[in-house]
């Protein structure tokens, strides 16, 4: 097995600690744009499915049965694959030079729509969780279209997808790996890089998962907490 | 679009459709298995039992699948590589093979998340239930496969079904272990035809219709209607 001054001669004089603390904070950065990016696309389509027209209703549950039915590995290859390509075909439409997608964005735009077919069913069940009551409150007193949304759907509606929102949080960061497969350097990546320099695949695997573990279980404390602020205004039962 | 390529790679194909499903029963039966242990083992009153399977859990749920795959294939499996005595044992052409290592890590996943799963369903039986099939006189083994495990995967059986499709979608991580699973052949039929969407778009349909026949199967069974005494 490996010794103790080896370890510390990997991680810290070789900077394989520096590169990987590196990588998680890439990797952090990636799913909270993709979250936010989840968020709005489910938001959008939560709403289309509880009011919009029919056509686009039926585009809305192709969309969140599609996306849920195939496996994220594929929809990343596609989706980067295609986006790439549909990209440079507009810019040659357009008449300019191809041009090399931003990796970064890209990864956000991937994970983002698949979350958002996630977040879309979690956000619907929220919405329809509100007590009537209190919508027909808020018309009663006049109050417009948008500003109810603004101030009584979405409130009222966040302590009902609380729980499912921060459990895709977590799905999030740890698809967030499958990025590694089409090579933006985040987490996963810079132990792979790390693992295939050094020969110690063991070690370095076992560091990323310690890294990642370390992120979920922070972010399992910080919801607890946000989700007990939350609850202050929900009915004690 | 052009699939005038299925044809000539339907063999393929039918292979990595195989390899998939393997991979779906072998570790949907065997994580199962494992996760009634573990929800067993969590609801244990010895702390030397539920405290290791609690950690076993959060470890499980708190990492991507892919590293795990990735721990047990290249690390764990550079490790049996440098032993002479392992490399020479009838065993190595199984531990040379990706798919075992990702057979045993969907193994350990499905038991980390269905066995937290089980672990509510089994808590929320009524314990009078329970104490009526002891009352009867049912050995504590028969309780549980008579009574117990009966009712708690008839609560939770809409979250079974999610699970399995769950686990349908996680097979395709075997592909990045050299498995040519059903989206391992979509990547051999892109490397050779050189078409980028069309293998995948294929693949895509087939993995849509298993999910769809997985729910069905699901919405099927247990449906038989209660005898009334």
């Amino acid at each position: 097995m490996i010794s103790l001054s080896e370890l510390t001669q990997l991680f810290v004089a070789d900077g394989w600690l520096n590169a990987l603390l590196q990588g998680a904070v890439v990797t952090l950065q990636i799913s909270a744009g993709a979250f936010v990016l989840g968020l709005g696309i489910g938001l959008l389509v939560a709403m289309i499915k509880l009011k919009g027209p029919r056509w686009l209703v039926r585009l809305a549950n192709l969309y969140t049965t599609l996306y849920r039915a195939v496996p994220e590995l594929l929809l990343i290859l596609l989706l980067y694959y295609a986006g790439t390509d549909l990209l440079n075909m507009a810019m040659a439409a357009m008449g300019r030079d191809s041009v090399t997608v931003n990796g970064f964005i890209a990864a956000v735009l991937v994970l983002g729509i698949v979350q958002g077919a996630y977040s879309a069913e979690i956000i619907r069940g929220a919405i329809q969780a509100i007590p009537v009551g209190q919508l027909e409150a808020a018309r009663a007193f006049g109050i417009e279209r948008w500003l109810l949304v603004r101030r009584v759907l979405l409130p009222c509606m966040l302590p009902f997808a609380m729980a499912g929102l921060s459990n895709l949080w977590l799905v999030l960061v740890k698809d967030s790996a499958l990025i590694s497969i089409v090579g933006y350097s985040e987490l996963l990546s810079v132990g792979k890089q790390a693992a295939g320099s050094t020969k110690h695949y063991l070690v370095f695997y076992l560091a990323v998962a310690a890294v990642y573990f370390i992120i979920t279980l922070v972010s399992n404390g910080a919801f607890r907490v946000f989700e007990r602020r939350i609850n202050r205004w929900m009915p004690q039962h | 679009m052009d699939f005038s390529w299925i044809n000539s790679f339907a063999n393929e194909l039918l292979h990595g459709l195989g390899i998939t499903l393997k991979l779906l029963a072998l570790s949907g039966v065997f994580g199962f298995l494992l996760a009634v242990l573990v929800a067993l083992g969590r609801l244990s009153s010895n702390p030397l039992i539920s405290a290791p399977l609690r950690a076993y859990t959060a470890v499980f749920r708190g990492t991507p699948l892919l590293v795990q795959i990735y721990i047990l294939y290249y690390g764990v499996g550079s490790v049996f590589a440098s032993y002479p005595l392992i490399r020479g044992s009838f065993l190595w052409p199984y531990l040379r093979e990706g798919f075992w290592y990702v057979a045993l890590a969907l193994i350990l996943c499905v038991g980390a998340y269905v066995g937290e799963v089980l672990r509510g369903a089994l808590r929320a039986v009524p314990r009078g239930e329970l104490e009526a099939a002891r009352a009867f006189g049912m050995k504590r083994l028969m309780v549980l496969r008579r009574v117990w495990l009966p009712r708690a995967l008839e609560l939770v059986k809409p979250t079974l079904v999610g699970e399995t499709v769950l686990l349908l979608k996680a097979t395709a991580l075997a592909s990045t272990v050299a498995v040519t699973d059903l989206l391992g052949a979509a990547n051999l039929v892109r490397a050779q035809t050189l078409r980028v969407y069309e293998p995948l778009l294929a693949v895509a349909v087939i993995y849509i219709v298993l999910a769809f026949v997985i729910e069905h199967v699901f919405s099927r069974w247990g449906k038989v209607p209660q005898r009334q005494a």
